[in-house]
């Protein structure tokens, strides 16, 4: 299929001054997907966004709207719609004046009957019908966020932009929007382009995850991709919980590389690019991946620190001698009394194949890194 | 009990909130009863009063001061005329600069910028217009024409040039007012509205301006209100042909010592600031949703 991209950037950096915000970015997303751009702060994120939108010009390289290369074409001249940070909604107009905003702008002029049959039906597709005449002080959160869709999908976008959008709202309401949002999408059709700093939104609302980080792509794809084959050390410890353990490389049995940890301990591991013999690596061991069982039962010996019980499952800190605090996730089946108790000595399994091995990339601090989960929990 | 305790010590503490405020406040007030309160009152009292036979204030009740405010007809109708055009004047001239200033100069220059709009304040205005009367008289502006063979050019004592007295001697008080509700602006909703398709200018039409009235309006019943009383730059550089209410104040309590009448103009003068004030209130509190910003 050769379906012309709905957003592409080729080769696009973007300098301010000395300082670097993205360089290299070459991106393609397909009509009709929910993308989200994932990265800590200061990663790039918001600057692509913002050249989408026309509010930075790229440094270098090009970026194209379902084709068109974007170059010198100003916001408002753009087919694209944002939802801001904060919805920078217009406080001197109400509720109505604000969805209508980009439809006054048309020209040729909209008639006023159109432009209000279609700012009303904007409203309704929120759940805002009969709020038109409010003012956006009056409004609560939920409500505003709401409105700020409204105005940007009322003038039907090529693509909309979402900057950070559920920052703002309490947990709960996180979460009804992250529906909403994705039935949005859905209903309507058009790409959304999603920026979050917050992995799990980015894993439960998109259709591909693109994860940045010091101004890079550092890994593209769907949402199980990304947590189940993390590109390299960064995504494996940014997107979802892991343990990272340090080790060196301490000889190859087929496509496994076999790491020999702190303690001596010998796992298996997968990789991601050739190691070196006694090269200096992390295994990451997702904490559901490891299972937990009487002592003896398993390579990696250790004590129940902390339980934190969460109903359907229980997550354990146990401290393992010469390695660190390891952070367990294991199924609470009811009945099976397979619930271990502080201060109890446990034997820590996997399945082979499941440990990951990254070479330790320089001046990321990995070693202060590891089990920071952990330290949050216990 | 010691919900009881806890009630106790609570008025206790308000007891000296309240002591320590009003001890604060007393200063301020003091001044504001001896220096604005009583005098308003004492011009409120001699506005109803007569002359006395050899000037001055006389004790009466009568309206007849105020019967005769037409006899003042054309130094009303020239201040009406100048307050408002002064200060729409200063106004064109203030806003440009107070947007350059919270919108486009540069961070670091801001306050070097700003500083320098409110330096001349540091002068007093009358020798500041003194030296204008310097510049546009003969030996001035119209002397370096001359030079280059532009010959009798006249800008002293001309309407032009009371205007540009105006607009020198009140420019920062209309800057700042305007440059503070530029600078609280939010940046992105011009973001936000240039992303809706607006251009830059109906972005600037129906966000920056809009959203900037409050401080415009403070502004400018700031200018228009001081510009009321105004009678020392129409004098100097108008060459004093038109009088203004200033002048007639001036006159009816110095010279011809007629104080109720005087008192009666003053009055009338502060009943149209009030309405002034209340009229650019309401314009900014409808198209804006918002108060004047607050300088004084």
């Amino acid at each position: 299929m050769t379906a012309v991209p709905d957003i592409e950037f080729r080769g696009v950096a973007k300098r301010y001054g000395a300082v670097t915000a993205v360089s290299g970015i070459d991106l393609a997303v397909p009509p009709s997907a929910f993308v989200a751009l994932l990265g800590p702060s200061g990663c790039g994120k918001t600057t692509c966004l913002r050249m989408i939108g026309g509010f930075e010009q790229p440094s270098e390289g090009q970026v194209f709207i379902r084709g068109q290369d974007m170059a010198g074409t100003p916001p408002y001249r753009r087919p694209v719609n944002m939802v801001f940070q904060q919805y920078a909604l217009f406080p001197h107009l109400d509720v109505e004046a604000n969805v209508s905003y980009g439809l006054r702008q048309a020209r040729p002029r909209l008639s006023s009957r159109e432009i209000g049959q279609r700012a009303g039906e904007a409203l309704e597709m929120v759940r805002l019908a009969g709020y038109g005449g409010r003012k956006i002080h009056e409004l609560s959160g939920g409500q505003q966020q709401r409105v700020a869709l409204a105005r940007a999908l009322v003038n039907k976008p090529a693509v909309l932009l979402l900057d950070e959008p559920l920052a703002a709202l309490d947990k709960k309401l996180r979460t009804d929007m992250q529906i909403e949002l994705q039935n949005l999408q859905r209903e309507i059709g058009i790409t959304f382009v999603l920026v979050t700093h917050d992995q799990e939104e980015a894993l439960s609302m998109s259709d591909f995850v693109c994860v940045m980080n010091g101004g890079r792509i550092v890994q593209l794809g769907q949402p199980n991709e990304i947590y189940d084959e993390p590109a390299d050390l960064f995504v494996a410890d940014f997107v979802g919980k892991t343990n990272l353990l340090a080790g060196k490389v301490a000889g190859h049995t087929g496509e496994l590389v076999d790491v020999a940890l702190a303690d001596g301990t010998i796992i298996a591991a997968r990789k991601r690019t050739a190691l070196q013999q006694g090269e200096t690596v992390s295994v990451s061991l997702r904490p559901e991946s490891l299972s937990l069982g009487a002592p003896a039962s398993g390579p990696l010996k250790g004590v129940v620190r902390n339980r934190i019980f969460l109903g359907s499952t229980a997550e354990y800190a146990i401290e393992v001698q010469g390695i660190g605090t390891l952070l367990a996730k294991a199924d609470h089946l009811i009945g099976q009394g397979n619930l271990f108790k502080p201060g109890e000595p446990v034997a820590i399994g996997f399945a082979t194949g499941t440990p990951l091995a990254f070479p330790e990339t320089k001046n990321n601090g990995t070693n202060q890194r590891v089990n920071k989960h952990v330290e949050i929990i216990s | 009990m010691s919900a009881g305790t806890g009630t106790v010590s609570m008025h206790g503490n308000r007891f000296r909130h309240n002591f320590l405020t009003a001890l604060l406040l007393a200063p301020a007030t003091v001044w504001l009863v001896v220096f604005l309160v009583l005098p308003f009152i004492a011009i409120a009292v001699f506005s109803v009063g007569e002359r006395a036979p050899e000037g001055g204030y006389q004790a009466a009740f009568t309206l007849a001061q105020y019967a005769n405010l037409p006899a003042r007809a054309t130094a009303f109708w020239n201040t009406m005329v100048l307050a408002p055009v002064g200060a729409l004047a200063c106004l064109l001239v203030a806003y440009p600069v107070a947007y350059y200033l919270a919108l486009q100069a540069p961070q670091r220059w801001r306050l070097i910028l700003l500083a320098l709009v409110v330096i001349p304040f540091w002068t007093s205005l009358l020798m500041r217009t003194y030296a204008w009367m310097y510049i546009l008289g003969g030996r001035g502006i119209p002397a370096l024409l001359a030079f280059v063979g532009i010959e009798d050019v006249r800008l002293i004592n001309t309407p032009g040039a009371v205007l540009l007295g105006i607009v020198y001697g009140y420019l920062p008080l209309m800057i700042l007012p305007i440059y503070v509700s530029l600078e609280r602006l939010d940046r992105r909703l011009l973001e936000a509205s240039a992303d809706l398709g607006a251009t830059p200018l109906s972005t600037f039409l129906g966000v920056t301006l809009k959203l900037s009235l409050p401080g415009v309006m403070t502004g400018f019943s700031l200018v228009m209100i001081l510009l009321l009383g105004e009678y020392l730059i129409p004098t100097l550089l108008g060459g004093g042909k038109v009088f203004f209410i200033g002048n007639a104040l001036v006159d009816l309590f110095l010279q011809s010592r007629n104080w109720p009448f005087g008192s009666a103009i003053a009055i009338t003068l502060v009943l149209v600031s009030v309405v002034v004030l209340i009229v650019a209130n309401r314009i900014s509190n409808r198209v804006a949703g918002a108060r004047r910003v607050d300088l004084i």
